[in-house]
This record gives C-alpha cells, structure tokens and sequence, in this order.
C-alpha cells in the first residue's frame, strides 16, 4: 500500500464547469517509484525511440494493461520534456496535474471525481478536503484494482449449547 | 362554601404538583436529552470521570451540538464496494466499540450478483484469500438513521431519540437494556454490551461525544452516530476516510453543492428496504 506522505500540496486549480469558481485541489505529490523522477536525468542523454518495443534495461516492472493495442508511452509520457506528460492535444501538463491526462478519455469518471464521488478524499465535509489523483489509486501503466486480502470476518453469534457440547 | 372549598382544595392539589414536578426536573438523574446548557456541562465532567474509570485513559467528553441547518446523509457506492472490511475496524477503533467480547457497528454482507440485493441469502461471514470473489457483491450495513425510526419510537424510556442533524442518538445512561429498540431495528444495526465491554488500554480512542463513542457500560444498547465525534467538527466519519475504493460519501443533504446532492440527483440510488418507509438517511448507488 502506498503511504500518503506530505498531504497539503496544492498542486493545482479545476474548473467546476464554464463560469463556475475556481475549485482548489489538494492532493499529496505524484506516487512516483522511488529514485525514478525526474525522468530528465536519464532521458536528457538518450535519443528519442519512438518504437514499440520490448523495454529490456529499464522500466521492466512496467506491465502496460491499459488499451495497451493503441497505446505506447509517449502517447502520455513527453518525448521533448520527459519531466512532463502531454494531452492528446501536444500541451504540456504536469504529473501533479495528471487529472487532465486522464480526463481525456474517462470524462465522466473525470466529473464523478471533480464532484467528489468518484474516488477517495479525505479532510472536513464542510471544508478543505484532501483528493487523490487517479494514479493514487490506479496504477496508469495498468489501471484495474487488484484483489485485496479482506480484514478478519466477525465471530460467529456465541451460543450456549444447551445439548450437552 | 362549597366553593370556597373547592378552591382550596385546587389551590392545594396545584401547588403540590408543582412543587413535585420542581422537585423531579431540579433534582436527580436526567436524560441528556432533556439537559440544559448548564447542566450538561456538568454532566460531561462527570461523564469523563466515569470515562476515565471505566478505560484508565483521560479521555474527552465533547458536547458539540448540531450545526443549523446540518441534516446529514451518507452514500455508499454498491458498484465500487470490493468488501475488504477496512470499514468495520476503522469503526470499531475510532467508536470505542468492545473488542472482547467482540462487537461491529458495521456488518458487511456478501451477495451475489445473480441474485440482487437479497439480504435472505447473504453472507457476513465470508473469508475468502482475497476479495471480491468472482460473482459476488458487497453490501455494507449499518445504522440508517432513519427519518422515521421505528427504534425510537419503541424506546419505553425516551433513551433514543433523532438529533436536529439527523444523527440517531443513545443515552447511555438512560437505556435500561430492554432491547426493544433492537427488535425494531430492521436492519440488525443496533448491538447490545451483553458484557463489560472491554478495549486494551492503548486502543481506546480518547476523543469522544457524549452521545457517541463515550465509553460504554455493560447493559445498553449502541450504533453507528455518523461518528458524531467527528462530523460535528466537521470531519469524515473514520469509515468514509479509510475506504481504499472510496465508495463510502457523507455530506450535508441541505446542502445543494454538496457530494450527497450530486448523488442523489445524477446516480441511480435506493435505500434499503424502502417498503418499511423508514426513509433511511443512508444511500445505497451505482456510481457506474
């Protein structure tokens, strides 16, 4: 289970639909792997491979799972800014504001969660909230939950056998 | 004279049923219910004495009161729900709830997806490796806080009674155990201290409400309050935080822009057993 660390960095603002106030979101950083980002300090020097292909040397853990027949890395990842991702459109757009990149595709779940009802926050009812960008809890590379192991079922009614046990 | 007597007589039966019931509203024992400012606030320290001595912790009584124009509701997302009982232990640690012997406010049943919602055939004792089972769906159930509660209604003491918030609410110190309430419950969701309710020291959860997760003695009858400790200072309850699939939504349904609201208008939602006409204030929906 990833650990939500650093709560409170305010990484960006929604627009709640055309006119509507600016909603703040708050959402701890990017679950990144440890030691992998920036992405520039091993990409800056290698050329861009824009081939599918098998990734043998690194990024080996990465099982792609997702539309993985129309899909290759930098669909999402950005050839010429590695530290960044990109809409279908070419715009550039922050890992912390990986929402957007997401939005593209699955916009109603990108509404479910601008409501609040998609996914977890956590934080006051009537106040600041906490969100979690999808990649909190959906791995990108391969977004479907896994099974998880349940916490202990209750004991069963204690009953005092009365047939002699 | 006649008169004159009667008078007297009136005058006399008046004034001594006044001064009985001066008597019996100033003096005595109270149902919280009833308790002005002041003397609640007398009763809290008494109750966190009482609390201190039953858990050997110094835990706080608070006696927040419901925010105007507050009614809460809650929705579970049936569609997201994989039932990895996270819910049930965050409740039982956060609410004070009996460890030995054991009791959950939060009983979580599995399904079937062929059958439906069909509570004759549901399992709460499932243990499989891992979760969701294929062909299974989990309905979680707790107290509903109905808006027309048949458990207060059967209370024979008045111990149980429907807060301004919505939140269905037990003086522990008023309940006398007869269970009736349990008997009317129609969704298993109250729970009774057969026993001493026992918590280790170090799990005993300090912040507490007086109508809420004080710890209890043996002999009454408890619930799931919303967490009441916590949505009246404007928190989630502990279950809603700690859903890992985040199924679990809580919020004000006076509210128009609250998540409660965009539930209720723009997913499909359904109350458990709405033939009773209980008009629950927990949701059941699909979020996809």
């Amino acid at each position: 289970m990833r650990r939500f660390a650093g709560w409170g960095v305010l990484i960006g603002a929604l627009a709640a639909g055309p006119g509507a106030a600016q909603l703040k979101v708050e959402a701890p950083p990017p679950p990144f792997s440890d030691g992998i980002y920036p992405c520039s300090n091993c990409h800056a020097s290698q050329p861009v491979n824009r081939q599918r292909r098998e990734l043998k040397d690194m990024h080996t853990d990465i099982n792609l799972k997702h539309d993985a027949e129309h899909r290759w890395c930098l669909d999402c990842h950005d050839a010429n800014n590695r530290d960044q991702l990109h809409l279908a459109s070419g715009e550039p757009v922050k890992f912390e504001e990986s929402y957007k990149l997401c939005g593209q595709c699955h916009g109603e779940k990108y509404r479910d969660w601008r409501a609040g009802v998609h996914g977890r926050r956590v934080g006051q009812w009537n106040g600041a909230k906490q969100y979690l960008l999808c990649a909190h809890c959906h791995n990108p590379h391969e977004p479907r939950f896994k099974a998880i192991q349940p916490k202990p079922a209750p004991n069963r009614p204690q009953t005092r056998s009365t047939h002699g046990n | 004279m006649g008169t004159e007597s009667m008078t007297r007589r009136m005058f006399h039966s008046c004034a001594s049923a006044a001064a009985a019931g001066f008597v019996l509203t100033s003096c005595g024992p109270k149902r919280l219910y009833e308790a002005d400012k002041d003397r609640l606030k007398a009763s809290i320290v008494e109750l966190e004495r009482q609390a201190r001595e039953r858990t050997g912790v110094d835990v706080k009584v608070s006696d927040a009161q419901a925010i105007p124009g507050v009614e809460f509701a809650y929705a579970l997302d049936l569609s997201r729900c994989v039932g990895c009982r996270r819910c049930v232990y965050a409740c039982v640690a956060e609410n004070n709830q009996s460890r030995e012997p054991q009791l959950h406010w939060i009983k979580v049943l599995s399904m079937e997806k062929e059958k439906g919602v069909d509570l004759a055939h549901a399992d709460a004792y499932y243990q499989p490796e891992t979760v969701p089972e294929e062909g299974h769906f989990y309905m979680p159930v707790q107290c509903q806080q109905c808006r027309d509660a048949p458990c207060t209604k059967v209370c024979p003491t008045g111990a149980t009674w429907t807060e301004k918030d919505g939140i269905v609410v037990i003086d522990y110190d008023w309940c006398i155990g007869c269970r009736y309430c349990m008997a009317a419950c129609p969704y298993g969701a109250r729970h009774f201290n057969w026993t001493e309710p026992s918590i280790p020291k170090n799990e005993v959860n300090p912040n507490t409400h007086y109508l809420g997760n004080r710890p209890r003695p043996k002999g009454v009858v408890e619930k799931c309050t919303f967490c009441i400790q916590r949505t009246r200072a404007g928190r989630y309850p502990a279950c809603v935080e700690v859903c890992p699939v985040g199924a679990r939504k809580f919020g004000n349904l006076l509210d128009p822009d609250s998540e409660i609201r965009y539930i209720i208008e723009h997913k499909r939602v359904m109350v458990l057993k709405a033939d009773l006409n209980t008009a629950p204030r927990f949701f059941y929906f699909y979020a996809t």
